[in-house]
């Protein structure tokens, strides 16, 4: 018990370290850039293709149901209201954390046993500055934008299964997918994913700076990485959701 | 401490969970002069290099370089004292994500307002220095283990430091290369007075560059002293170590 709260307080306490570095100059805006562009390329394939895959699949799985309500014409309001408020940003988060989660504990964790991080120290740079605050805010800015992809993927995907069943038009499925859906549909389940990014980045760099298990960290780092913040994404979720809720009942379904 | 050392240890004591590491070293270094660190394996020696840079703080103890208390020190002091000391790492320590050219203009970069024509400059006079002016471009992965440790110690001389501390230079280099690499800590000795603290088992390596050995065993300071005063020394270890036995 007592190693889960020491491990608790240690990663509050390096998201707060996190929090406060990242307002201090310098800003690091080379290496955020760097980072950010490092981790949309590496994430934007999985992103698109997954995105397609489940709107496909949601469309085929609802059609048949909304067909005994007669209700077929619900079909592309339901795909862009499930994408953008619960698959979007949930599904692109646990893919960011599977795909650069391990990623980030992985090069820190290695950087740590090849004393690359010491050197930086003992070169009197910064290391917390240098490494963690960069890739930590680029999660925090690119998965918003890896979700609206993902929402746009979704929405094409559902068009095509749509389309193949009932010959439906690219303009009648783009009206009625945003017929009524309302900016607080989208926009506050989106940015939500900074605080899904913000998690993903600060635990897996957390696991990766902190390690000091030489070559076998490395993997343990990897490992714990993807896990950890993948199950406080959905933890994180569930409060998310109710907060929105409550600042903005509209958008409840 | 007195105003001739350039490094002195005060009863530094260092202990990682339940396994004491170092207890109780003292010892000192004058400026200029080269003390190699001798012991088994895990008696504490590189420590005792990351001690005096302050990458691990002692337990118990003082540090000091020159006047300054490094145990006492944090954010700007701290790295003002560490630009003084230049560190070579047992593995090199580059940076794999970038050049070997940019991993020496990387300090200059961060740490100072040179231009980057001064910059280039000093990068390729450091890289001369080391016979890598070659390897400029290369990644630290395309260099052989030589060429790597040649690289980290440009790097560590990049902001011509007064300390040079130096964890098992010639571990896994062939003679020729090994001897190489001593050549060009003598130098910096040499030409530039730096202090060196040398943590080593090349016995030919500690007597061709040593003024002393300090010999560590089970975490404590065995001997101290140039290397005829412990060939006869009364602890075996110290004898066996001296003399490559």
């Amino acid at each position: 018990m007592r190693r889960i709260l020491d491990f608790v307080g240690a990663g509050v306490l390096f998201g707060l370290k996190v929090t406060a570095a990242a307002f201090q100059m310098p800003f690091e805006l080379d290496q955020i850039w760097r980072h950010i562009g490092e981790l949309g390329a590496r994430s934007l394939g999985l992103v698109a293709s997954c995105g397609l895959a489940l709107g496909v699949v949601m469309t085929l799985h609802t059609r048949s149901t909304l067909i005994m309500f007669g209700a077929t014409g619900m079909s592309p309001k339901l795909q862009s209201l499930g994408f953008f408020v619960e698959i979007g940003p949930l599904v692109a988060a646990l893919l960011l954390a599977g795909r650069v989660g391990a990623s980030i504990g992985a090069v820190l964790a290695d950087m740590r046993a090849t004393e690359q991080i010491d050197a930086l120290e003992a070169l009197s740079i910064d290391s917390f500055k240098l490494l963690v605050v960069p890739r930590v805010l680029a999660c925090v800015l690119v998965l918003p934008l890896l979700t609206t992809f993902m929402d746009c993927c979704g929405i094409f995907g559902g068009y095509l299964s749509e389309n193949v069943l009932s010959h439906i038009s690219p303009s009648l499925y783009i009206a009625r997918a945003f017929a009524n859906v309302d900016w607080s549909n989208f926009v506050p389940p989106t940015l939500k994913t900074t605080i899904f990014g913000f998690i993903i980045g600060t635990i897996s760099c957390f696991f990766g700076y902190t390690t000091n298990e030489g070559a076998e960290g490395v993997g343990r780092a990897a490992t714990n990485s993807v896990v950890v913040s993948s199950l406080l994404v959905i933890l994180a979720d569930v409060i998310l959701v109710k907060i929105i809720f409550l600042i903005f009942p509209g958008s409840a379904i | 401490m007195s105003s001739d050392n350039s490094i002195a240890l005060h009863h530094v004591s260092k202990c990682f969970g339940h396994n004491q590491v170092l207890q109780d070293v003292s010892f000192s270094v004058a400026r200029g002069e080269a003390i190699c660190l001798l012991g088994r394996s895990g008696t504490g020696k590189s420590v005792t290099l990351k001690l005096i840079i302050s990458l691990f703080r002692p337990d118990s103890g003082q540090i000091w370089i020159g006047k300054d208390e490094i145990t006492q020190l944090e954010g700007p002091e701290l790295s003002g004292v560490r630009r003084r000391i230049g560190f070579l790492f047992q593995s090199g320590a580059l940076f794999d994500s970038i050049t070997v050219h940019d991993n020496l203009a990387l300090p200059l970069r961060r740490l100072t307002n040179k231009s980057n024509q001064e910059i280039e400059e000093i990068v390729e006079r450091a890289l001369r220095q080391v016979d890598l002016a070659e390897a400029t471009k290369k990644m630290p992965v395309e260099l052989s283990g030589g060429m790597r440790k040649r690289a980290g110690l440009a790097r560590a001389l990049v902001f011509e430091p007064e300390i040079l501390l130096v964890d098992e230079p010639t571990s896994g280099l062939d003679p020729i290369t090994a001897s190489e690499i001593d050549d060009l800590l003598l130098d910096q000795r040499v030409t530039k007075r730096t202090t060196l603290v040398i943590v080593t088992h090349d016995l030919r390596e500690a007597n061709r560059i040593g003024d002393r050995f300090a010999v560590l065993d089970r975490g404590q300071l065995a001997a101290l002293g140039t290397p005829r005063e412990l060939r006869n020394h009364q602890n075996e270890t110290v004898r066996r170590l001296v003399h490559g036995g």
